[in-house]
């Protein structure tokens, strides 16, 4: 095997996916500014992104704020400084964690049925006879799901935001013995709005990459059922690097030096 | 020959290749206004990539195919979708809607691509469900809740919903029992003749071809190596419309059977 013919397969691959990612991105985002708006399959996305995953979003953010108070309390106490515990909970949950962990579960929970869902559709045909009965496959699957991610998504770690400062308050309060009001007093002298916009401008750029995924690798799944299976590790996988990408990037945006 | 009007659909040296698999090699085809053409041929000759190509959903590399004298090949979406407006399908799997109930999906071209209001779509589609057999209490259920001869109907009542002029069938018989099939072909027929549309079936039932067809074209290779009138597919002369409407693997078709 010619290594360099391997090379330059590999390379007109990958930039053959990164330019049909982009022509896809680029019809998905036209259709979700055009008429018609599927309204009533909106709303089914909305409370399939929002409702549905608070749950899991949830337990995610109390065990996370549980930890973050508890590892935070055995590491600034060899310093004398248990004292921000409260500042390092409130920052950590609505700049990083709750945007982060909340968009890799729902990752893992949305984009994975969205895959599955439009991959299943593929392969039966389903998506040819949408096209076949006048209806555009981008405006009818893709846009509502691309909308309701952008929308549910900051909802989603907003409560997180308040159930993950919530689960390090037990924790602070009733395990490690702080004051209730002073650890609250804390927590809210040291939160700005931007932590908190931040966090809700990331949840909204994540929601947008998890639908796109599992949109995209749903709607070019091929062979059956293997291929939505394909499909859908990949949806969850791409999602999951492009949530820890741009995590970094929009950070580098809101908080660089 | 057929009557001197102009055919309904009129394809002309249509190509297709998925890399260097040549599909559809020159292929020619006339449809009729008002008849009932059935391509048969063998898996994998190319009869499904020919519809997906007539309906827009593949672009082949070359070729003309004429719908009404509108060449549908490089049309924009909307001129596409008022060709869409006349056309109705039946799919191989029916390819219901598993997220929508049974009356929703032969409603759907009505209200998604028509703008009908729901109410007025649900008597139609219970109309159309009736005309394929089946009864209202069947409108309320998801397709996973139907057998196969079932969803066919379905699939058949979404396909008529819009009253289309051009019908076409992909392997309407295809995993039916033979009675199913039999009834399948027959409120085919039946349904066409009411509508008095023209239709394009695909095919490797014989028994589906001969009753529903006005004439029968075979695929070969890419190509459409005979076409004639239903009565004269026994006595052809063509050793591979020989060969394949009696079913024997001795002849001029070579099938691949390698493993792997």
């Amino acid at each position: 095997m010619n290594p360099l013919a391997s090379i330059g397969r590999t390379t007109i691959s990958f930039f053959n996916t990164i330019g049909r990612i982009s022509l896809f991105t680029c019809r998905a985002v036209f259709h979700c500014f055009v008429p018609p708006v599927y309204g009533r399959l909106l709303v089914r996305q909305l409370i399939e992104i929002g409702y549905y995953s608070l749950p899991v979003v949830g337990l995610t953010a109390i065990f996370t704020g549980m930890v973050l108070a508890l590892q935070s309390y055995t590491g600034f106490v060899r310093f004398n400084a248990e004292g921000a515990v409260a500042s390092v909970v409130v920052l950590s949950i609505t700049r990083e964690l709750a945007p982060v962990l909340a968009g890799l579960m729902v990752s893992g929970r949305i984009g994975a049925a969205m895959a599955a869902e439009i991959g299943t559709m593929s392969v039966t045909e389903q998506i040819d006879a949408l096209t076949t009965l006048s209806t555009n496959p981008f405006k009818y699957l893709v846009a509502p799901r691309l909308i309701a991610g952008v929308l549910m998504l900051p909802l989603l770690v907003l409560v997180a935001d308040i159930i993950g400062v919530f689960g390090g308050y037990l924790v602070s309060v009733y395990k490690l013995g702080f004051n209730p009001t002073v650890y609250l007093e804390r927590t809210w002298d040291i939160l700005e709005p931007l932590d908190v916009v931040s966090g809700l401008v990331k949840a909204a750029v994540f929601g947008f990459l998890i639908s796109l995924m599992g949109c995209y690798h749903g709607y070019h799944s091929r062979g059956g059922a293997q291929g939505v299976g394909a499909a859908t590790t990949n949806a969850v996988v791409s999602a999951s690097v492009l949530i820890l990408a741009f995590n970094y990037i929009i950070t580098e945006l809101f908080f660089a030096i | 020959m057929m009557a001197d009007k102009q055919p309904k659909i009129a394809i002309k040296g249509l190509h297709k290749q998925f890399g260097k698999k040549i599909v559809l090699n020159g292929l020619d085809l006339e449809v009729p206004d008002g008849q009932s053409v059935v391509i048969i041929g063998g898996s994998g000759t190319g009869k499904s990539v020919l519809i997906k190509n007539i309906l827009g959903l593949l672009s082949p590399e070359k070729g003309s195919i004429l719908i009404d004298n509108q060449d549908v090949v490089g049309m924009n979406r909307a001129e596409r979708e008022s060709i869409l407006q006349k056309v109705g399908i039946l799919f191989q799997n029916a390819a219901l809607f598993d997220s929508l109930q049974v009356w929703e999906n032969v409603a759907f071209g009505l209200i998604e691509g028509r703008g009908m209001k729901r109410k007025q779509a649900h008597e139609i589609a219970i109309d159309k469900l009736a005309d394929v057999g089946l009864g209202p209490d069947i409108g309320s259920l998801f397709p996973s809740e139907l057998s196969g001869g079932m969803r066919k109907r379905v699939g058949l009542a979404r396909a008529i919903a819009t009253d289309p002029e051009i019908i076409f069938f992909d392997e309407p018989t295809t995993g039916l029992d033979p009675i199913m099939g039999d009834v399948i072909n027959d409120l085919i027929v039946d349904r066409v003749r009411h509508l008095g549309a023209t239709t394009l079936t695909i095919t490797h039932d014989m028994a589906s071809a001969r009753k529903i067809a006005d004439k029968i074209a075979m695929i070969y290779k890419g190509k459409i190596i005979w076409a004639g009138p239903v009565s004269d597919i026994d006595n052809s002369g063509n050793d591979f419309v020989d060969q394949f409407i009696n079913g024997r693997a001795e002849g001029p078709i070579q099938m691949d059977v390698r493993a792997g």
